[in-house]
């Protein structure tokens, strides 16, 4: 196993996910298996390659005049939320 | 059989009012009810709102108005946000999910008058080949419901084939639309990326996501890509560049046409397998087009650097789902963390919680630089490859997938015979290359697929090379028995 219970632990904890005793050992197996085969990768000679981030060349972050184009929508948008007082989004309290 | 008709067909009757917009919907709602229980190819049915859109339509048609979509019925994969309409992605997280607006590529077939039957099933948030991932259970292939429709637009793949739709819309990743296209034999096409826009399209991986179609034939695709493909300036990363006429471009011989034959594509293929294509080749070259073998030496590396890039974006993109502002909140979390964790832990299924796991490690310091920062190197090399390739020939040919359909259940302990299944259409996706997969016949009664890759903005090409194929064979015109 290239990764051990801790590990998937740790990136569990980064990811902000919860996983339950029955599927901990089911991630171990499987992440491990795409940690190996993703591996492949290292033997690749790549010297002075520019990474690529975007499939195409020449594209650049438009830009857009600094003008108000959307309407308000809050509550439209809020029906979806689990909680909302007074158009805010509740969550349990972080500060005592 | 108003369900095997194309969509020009179709239009002709709407335009001489031997049918009405009205009528068309409610035969394929009526085929949906009969067939789509043992498929289950709809997450959602939206019934009366295609009777009034469709309703609209005609009084459109009445008024004078006339259009190739105009009162044409489709499905939408439920990836693309529908106003007022569950939105739900294959996913619990999204279960109660009424997006607030349309998907641009939604506005535009509306606009085009195009008739919403429902949303189609698919793998959770896009992530998987055989559409078992979906919180609303697997969809069947109408060809053998033993058997996957593959994925993740498994739902929209199923949907057309089994003629519940004249069309539907599908999203390609790493071969969402080009894989269950071929396990289904319907014709799928994955445009360029930046040639349809992304906005409201539900995010996996956004260097890699891109928009697409589903039909019967590469003419009707040809017709909806029109109404869908175009400058969005709510996507950023939309490209501007002029939307040629793609069913004017059709008819253009193929005389001089050449075709490269992917080698790589063919290292394992079983015999059978590869005999399709090499038929598919001789047709070709009866059309007079050359063929011509091309290598890419790092194409077969495109499964891990795409097992890089794609779980390290949809790490990102998944972020969003915190329970906070939409989407499934757990019951009395006991803190904010508690909130987060547990609302996502319940929320995802395992495939997507495997993939959000696999990128946070990927991008998680100490990691960085020999995975991601790597496989975007790998990701330049495969595309200057292709790019070399598009010098010498002006299409590459080759398999969609290296097999049929397979059992529903058989890949689904193994991610990475699973991830395997995409390895001939994940090159396109990582360089940005649009490309089409077409039925080029049956391997154990079950339908093969013929893919076709071409340069940036070459739908045109890719569209008019289908359609060449498809008016010297009928494999696209086949329907699986009890669906025709």
């Amino acid at each position: 196993m290239s990764l051990t219970r801790q590990d998937v632990e740790k990136i569990a904890q980064l990811a902000r996910l919860s996983i339950t005793e029955q599927e901990m050992p089911v991630y171990v197996t499987s992440l491990s298996s795409i940690v190996d085969f993703v591996d492949e990768l290292s033997r690749v000679q790549t010297g002075h390659v520019e990474p690529m981030a975007h499939p195409l060349d020449g594209q650049h972050q438009r830009l857009r005049a600094d003008a108000v184009t959307e309407s308000d929508n809050h509550e439209k948008y809020q029906a979806n939320a689990p909680a909302v007082q007074a158009a805010l989004y509740v969550v349990p309290r972080v500060i005592d | 059989m108003l369900h095997t008709l194309s969509i020009g067909e179709l239009c002709r009757k709407l335009d001489s009012r031997q049918i009405s917009s009205v009528e068309l919907t409610r035969h394929f709602l009526a085929r949906i009810e009969r067939l789509n229980p043992a498929l289950n190819a709809l997450i959602t049915l939206t019934a009366a709102e295609a009777l009034a859109a469709a309703a609209a339509a005609d009084g459109r048609r009445a008024a004078g108005e006339q259009g190739p979509l105009l009162g044409i019925p489709l499905i939408h994969k439920d990836i693309f946000c529908t106003d007022g309409v569950r939105t739900s992605c294959g996913s619990r997280m999204l279960d109660n999910f009424i997006a607030p607006y349309d998907a641009t590529i939604v506005t535009r077939l509306k606009d085009a008058g195009a008739v919403m039957l429902g949303k189609a099933n698919m793998d959770e948030f896009a992530m998987g080949s055989s559409n078992e991932t979906s919180y609303y259970g697997p969809v069947k292939n109408p060809w053998d419901v033993t058997k996957v429709p593959g994925g993740s637009s498994g739902g929209s793949a199923a949907a057309t084939a089994a003629g519940l739709a004249p069309f539907t819309t599908g999203t390609d990743t790493g071969g969402s639309i080009r894989q269950p296209a071929a396990l289904t034999g319907v014709t799928g096409i994955k445009p360029t990326y930046g040639r349809v826009s992304r906005y409201g399209m539900i995010a996996f991986a956004s260097s890699l996501d891109q928009a697409g179609v589903l039909a019967r034939s590469a003419a009707d695709a040809a017709i909806v890509l029109q109404a869908m493909a175009g400058f969005d300036p709510r996507d950023s990363t939309s490209v501007d560049v002029p939307v040629p006429d793609y069913s004017a471009a059709l008819n253009a011989p193929l005389t001089g046409l050449k075709i490269g034959l992917l080698r790589e594509f063919f290292d394992g293929l079983e015999a059978r397998n590869s005999a399709l294509i090499h038929d598919a080749l001789k047709i070709y070259s009866s059309l007079g087009a050359e063929t011509v073998e091309v290598s890419l030496p790092h194409l077969p590396l495109s499964v891990p650097t795409y097992y890089v890039v794609a779980p390290a974006e949809c790490s990102s993109n998944l972020s969003r789902f915190d329970g906070v502002r939409f989407g499934y909140r757990c019951d009395s979390p006991k803190d904010l963390l508690d909130l987060y964790t547990r609302s996502r832990g319940e929320g995802f299924g395992a495939e997507v919680k495997r993939r959000i796991m696999t990128g946070t490690y990927v991008l998680s310091a100490g990691y960085f630089d020999a995975y991601y920062l790597k496989a975007q190197k790998v990701r330049r090399l495969i595309t200057d490859e292709f790019r070399a390739a598009f010098a010498q020939v002006d299409l590459l040919i080759g398999p969609t997938t290296p097999t049929p359909a397979f059992a529903i259940g058989a890949k689904m302990d193994d991610p990475i015979t699973m991830y395997l299944n995409d390895i001939y259409t994940i090159g396109a996706n990582l360089a940005g290359l649009p490309g089409l997969s077409l039925p080029c016949g049956f391997v154990d009664d079950l339908p093969m697929g013929l893919q076709l890759i071409g340069p940036h903005f070459s739908e045109a090409k890719l569209l008019t090379a289908a359609h060449q194929f498809q008016q010297a064979t009928d494999w696209h015109r086949q329907s699986p028995r009890g669906y025709d």
